[in-house]
């Protein structure tokens, strides 16, 4: 029999869940588990923990909740780790060939955190190849499917808990055989994983918009912090200047609450930073001053993405918030600006995969250049390959300047604009995450990965380039396609709590449907008492 | 021809300018030199500019708490960044860039108050990121300058002052080593020095050949090591050096370069840049062309060899390290006020303080403070506790202390050497040292008595020098013209077959230093020698005009 979920009203959160219900993490595992069971056509896992271990973990931290010894409020919660950030004993791969048989003998800094805090890492995520990719389709371990219309029976409510009509919830039909919705990427497998419920909140890790982009097409919250906030020690760099680790979960409280934990300055890390204190406790919705960036208005955009971006805008002007057009005018050269600093910075990063301490080694003998070419032709995707070549390409003596130094300056460009806004009074911006609802398969790989990329972060980057934290809350779903829609809100650096804050406003007045899998439906509430007796 | 050797002189002059004419030395020598070939009057100038690699001597690597000292076996030293493990990140080590700052300090080099680290890439098996760590675009200092003194020897006719500009002196890390296996095939790597912090030093070419290039190295030693910057084992490769040589007609522009790496011993330096000055110069006199290469030297053989892996074009594809902030550091006098001072950012100020004397100046401070030569200087600058020992003798005034230096560094050294102590084992006082100078300089004892005492004075503890001589009686016997002269009346008389030789005129000068020797058996080592050899000779002319 399985335990209980009284539908909260809202989206899950964990302390609700836990504190207002009475369930234990024992009984969340449970259901956990069996959710992953139910969706490994979806690909999200690259390896997931033994399920004795994880009910041992779960059983313990049930002791420390029974006892009020928890050790922080996200005790027992469960987490999914993408595969890109090392955890001690078990396999990281980036979803390379090259990390195929690569086992961490270190924790990540911010799975360090999640361990102290007491919570439970489920598994590790699939994710494009080292984290190239917008799609979640180039993994070694294949493509990472979308949850939503997948084939698995789900219920899409509002927050009375009663269905909503008209929803489609069947297998996509696109005409072609075999296809779906991606995922979306490069943190695909850690958007399914929350979606799914196989777990309250997953790490992902945003370069140029990896964590906002799926977590968008699953109706997620998602938050790619402010660079120097998080720590990426035991982060696989993909562009180091840019990477941050990032969260997702249904809610922005469950959000805000890995986030706490795992926050703060490490020393292993130099880039971190303490934030600036802040003496003023943060805005209410009136009186804000939000952003519409008339640049991220462009060639492409689905007219449902457009509408959604201009009725949350009317929400919050109506709610007493100002709202005005401002302009980032670099922002069409940012991806630019990223196409360039993402191959040069990657060529480099990439060096040290020669197969000698770790990754692929192959049998080549004839000399050791001839065993590095191969190890690396034979360990790395084209996509990888690609921009190993081209990064090579702009770091040359000669081409330097023109690319690489010339990148660095929109950077520069790129950053003021949004300083300019901050400085002319604007609180927050409002935006779009992505330029549609989820593709399918074959829609996406009709264009190659660097044209999808070019393409899909657009509204995602200029928040990379520019350090800046970005949070993106779900708004409702396709009339067309039953898929979700989100909207995305950046603010200057550190202003993560205003984002919150406005966030958790927004999620109450949006109202932003629940989900779930069909079996797990709890057909009847079962009140504390009957917990109690069981 | 005079004056072509003037025009040298001068041209010479004005390109090294020489700041330390106050101390009299003669000025830097022209270096002119010839090939075999000498149908060229105006022959060869040879210029070598050197880059030198110091391990930082610190407790761990420059980037990871690696240990900093590769001692171990083979690969325990290895942090997880050290071995490239994906996920790590740099961490600088703060000793690191104090040490640096010392030492661009000591090399008198400007500052930067913002240096950046910079990735410089290439695939080699000992470097297991692909790329080294270092400073290429902004290094932590820039535009010093080394003075430094060529002493005089074989080569080098008389001592002189010479300075050498620094181009840069930048962190970066270390590689790995590896080892190549030829029986078995195989390549092995050992990366404990692998990220260990390193200074890399960049003089500007003006050196002009190998005699010149050792003299600044074994400057640059003495300097680091009493900063304690480095531990300069040349022979471990804590400090490695690299020569840029080339050869060009007088007034003709620089010609081609050869690097000649990892030289590790100050001898090697020497030796490789001569044989490579006059390789380029056989070659260019025989209508060849020097090539831009990297070579290597060969002790045993004392040549220079082209280096296998001698690759068309290196591009290293230089890139910004993106894990580690700009290097910032701060130059607060004290009395600022602590609302602008950052404990975590390394005050420059502080170590200017603490600057050591540096060897050229304090060579200069010797000579011009006690009028010993700056051989003497030099040899006192080497050994600390020489120095030390000096110094302490010199608060007794001397009267000379060209004679103290000497006695110290020609006697009691040689003592010590026979003995195996140092002078520290050694029961020799300073004051002791002054004693028998002041008796040297006033000529009251013989040399071979000084000598004398002080062997006893090194072995044995007596309160004063003049204690010993008193109790040896030296003052009365050795120059007791009376005494010796019954001493050699009574020798002349029992050595009638050696008289006899003398008088046959042969041998003359073995005679009288048998006799000498006759003589000193009575009162062993007690005589004034010279004085008993005089006696000798005169009292043997008087008894040939006696018996004429």
């Amino acid at each position: 029999m399985l335990p209980a979920i009284i539908r909260p009203k809202g989206p899950p959160r964990y302390r609700s869940v836990l504190l207002g219900h009475g369930l234990m993490p024992s009984d969340l595992m449970q259901r956990s588990l069996e959710i992953c069971d139910q969706i490994t056509d979806l690909n999200a896992f690259t390896s997931l923990r033994k399920s004795d271990d994880l009910k041992a973990e779960a059983k313990k931290a049930t002791r420390r909740w029974r006892q009020v010894e928890n050790k922080s409020p996200i005790d027992g919660m469960t987490i999914a780790v993408k595969d890109n950030f090392c955890w001690v004993g078990h396999p990281t791969t980036c979803g390379s060939r090259m990390l195929q048989d690569f086992v961490p003998t270190y924790n990540a800094t911010v799975v360090q955190k999640l361990v102290n805090a007491g919570a439970i890492i489920l598994g590790k995520t699939n994710m494009d190849e080292f984290g190239m990719g917008s799609g979640g389709t180039d993994s070694i371990f294949g493509p990472t499917k979308n949850w939503w219309r997948s084939g698995l029976a789900y219920e899409v409510s509002n927050w009375n808990d009663e269905r909503l009509p008209g929803i489609e919830t069947g297998r996509v039909d696109s005409g072609a055989t075999d296809d779906w919705f991606i995922s979306g990427g490069s943190s695909g497998g850690s958007a399914v994983a929350v979606a799914s419920g196989a777990c309250f909140a997953s790490l992902g890790s945003d370069t140029g918009g990896s964590v906002r982009i799926p977590g968008a097409w699953h109706g997620l919250v998602t938050l790619k912090p402010t660079y120097g906030s998080l720590s990426r020690h035991g982060l696989i760099p993909l562009v180091n200047s840019m990477d941050v680790p990032g969260v997702m979960a249904k809610s922005v409280e469950d959000v805000q609450l890995v986030f706490g934990v795992i926050r703060g300055v490490d020393p292993m890390d130099s880039t971190t930073v303490i934030p600036p204190f802040k003496d003023e406790p943060p805005k209410s919705v009136e009186g804000l001053k939000i952003g519409i960036p008339q640049e991220y208005h462009c060639d492409g955009m689905s007219e449902e993405v457009l509408q959604t971006w201009s009725d949350v805008a009317d929400v919050l002007e109506n709610a007493g918030a100002q709202v005005k057009q401002v302009s980032l005018p670099h922002t069409p050269y940012s991806i630019v600006c990223y196409s360039v600093l993402n191959p040069s910075e990657v060529s480099s990063n990439m060096a040290r995969y020669d197969g000698l301490e770790y990754g692929l080694r192959t049998e080549q003998n004839r000399s050791t250049e001839a065993l590095f070419a191969e190890n690396r032709h034979l360990g790395f995707n084209e996509v990888v390959r690609g921009r190993i070549l081209s990064g090579n390409y702009f770091l040359l003596k000669e081409n330097y300047q023109e690319f690489f130094g010339q990148a660095l300056k929109v950077r520069r460009l790129v950053q003021r604009d949004f300083v300019n806004v901050w400085s002319d009074d604007v609180d927050l911006l409002l935006t779009p995450v992505t330029l549609t609802t989820s593709p399918t398969f074959r829609e996406f790989s009709s264009l190659d990965n660097r044209t999808q990329t070019t393409k899909q972060d657009h509204c995602t980057q200029p928040a990379n380039l520019a350090g800046l934290p970005a949070l993106t809350i779900p708004v409702k779903l396709s009339e067309s396609s039953s898929l979700p829609l989100s909207v995305q809100l950046i603010g200057p650096r550190f202003s993560e709590d205003t984002l919150f804050n406005l966030g958790t406003w927004l999620e109450k007045h949006l109202q932003f449907p629940n989900f779930g899998l069909t079996s797990m439906r709890i057909e009847k509430e079962i009140t504390g008492n009957d917990r109690r007796r069981k | 021809m005079i004056l072509a050797s003037v025009r040298k002189v001068v041209r010479h002059g004005t390109r090294f300018p020489t700041r330390h004419q106050s101390t009299g030395l003669a000025p830097r020598p022209s270096r002119l030199r010839y090939g075999q070939n000498q149908s060229d009057p105006r022959g060869w100038e040879s210029v070598i500019g050197l880059e030198v690699h110091a391990q930082i001597l610190a407790l761990s690597k420059l980037f990871s708490a690696g240990s900093g000292r590769t001692l171990g076996s083979a690969n325990s030293q290895v942090t997880l960044f050290d071995a490239s493990i994906p996920g790590t990140l740099p961490v600088i080590n703060r000793r690191c860039v104090e040490a640096a700052v010392q030492t661009a300090l000591a090399l008198q080099c400007r500052i930067n108050p913002v240096s950046t680290f910079d990735r410089k890439h290439y695939f080699y098996a000992d470097l297991p990121t692909g790329y080294q760590i270092t400073q290429q675009r902004k290094a932590l200092a820039v535009q010093g300058q080394m003075d430094f003194s060529v002493l005089r020897s074989e080569n080098v006719p008389h001592s002189y002052y010479h300075s050498v500009g620094i181009t840069q002196l930048q962190l970066e890390q270390d590689s790995g080593k590896s080892l190549h296996d030829a029986v078995a095939g195989k390549s092995l790597i050992d990366l404990n020095r692998c990220g260990m912090g390193l200074m890399e030093i960049v003089f500007e070419p003006q050196l002009s050949d190998g005699e010149e290039a050792a003299a600044m190295i074994h400057d640059l030693i003495l300097i680091l090591k009493r900063l304690g910057t480095c531990s300069c084992k040349m022979e471990e490769g804590a400090l490695r050096v690299d020569a840029n040589i080339s050869v060009n007609r007088p007034g003709e522009p620089l010609g081609v370069r050869t690097e000649v790496k990892n030289l590790n011993s100050i001898r090697s330096l020497a030796n490789a840049i001569e044989f490579e000055v006059s390789r380029q110069i056989a070659v260019l006199e025989s209508g060849g062309i020097v090539e831009n290469e990297t070579r290597s030297f060969n002790f045993s053989a004392k040549q220079t060899l082209p280096m296998r892996d001698k690759e068309a074009k290196q591009d290293y594809r230089f890139l910004p390290e993106p894990n580690l902030p700009p290097l910032r550091l701060c130059d607060t006098p004290p009395g600022t006020p602590t609302d602008k001072t950052n404990p975590h950012i390394i005050n420059i100020h502080d170590y200017r303080e603490t600057l050591p004397e540096m060897p050229n100046v304090q060579r200069q401070r010797l000579m011009t403070e006690t009028g010993i030569s700056i051989e003497s200087a030099s040899q006192l600058v080497d050994q600390p506790n020489h120095l030390a020992f000096f110094e302490k003798a010199m608060t007794h005034k001397p009267q000379n202390p060209q004679i103290l230096v000497n006695l110290l560094q020609l006697s009691v050294v040689e003592m010590l050497n026979i003995l195996d102590i140092s002078l520290e084992q050694s029961h020799l006082s300073a004051g002791q040292l002054v004693e028998l100078a002041e008796i040297k300089h006033n000529d009251e004892l013989p040399h071979n008595i000084i000598l004398k005492a002080l062997k006893t004075l090194v072995e044995k503890h007596y309160p004063s020098a003049e204690s010993l001589i008193q109790e040896m009686d030296w003052r009365s016997t050795v120059r007791n013209v009376n005494l010796i002269q019954g001493l050699v009346t009574e020798a002349l008389r029992n050595e009638k077959k050696l008289v006899k030789r003398y008088f046959k005129g042969k041998d003359e000068q073995k005679v009288a230093v048998s006799l000498a020797k006759i003589v000193d058996k009575s009162y062993p080592g007690d005589l004034d020698m010279k004085l008993v050899t005089q006696v000798i000779r005169d009292s043997l002319k008087e008894m040939a005009t006696n018996t004429q």
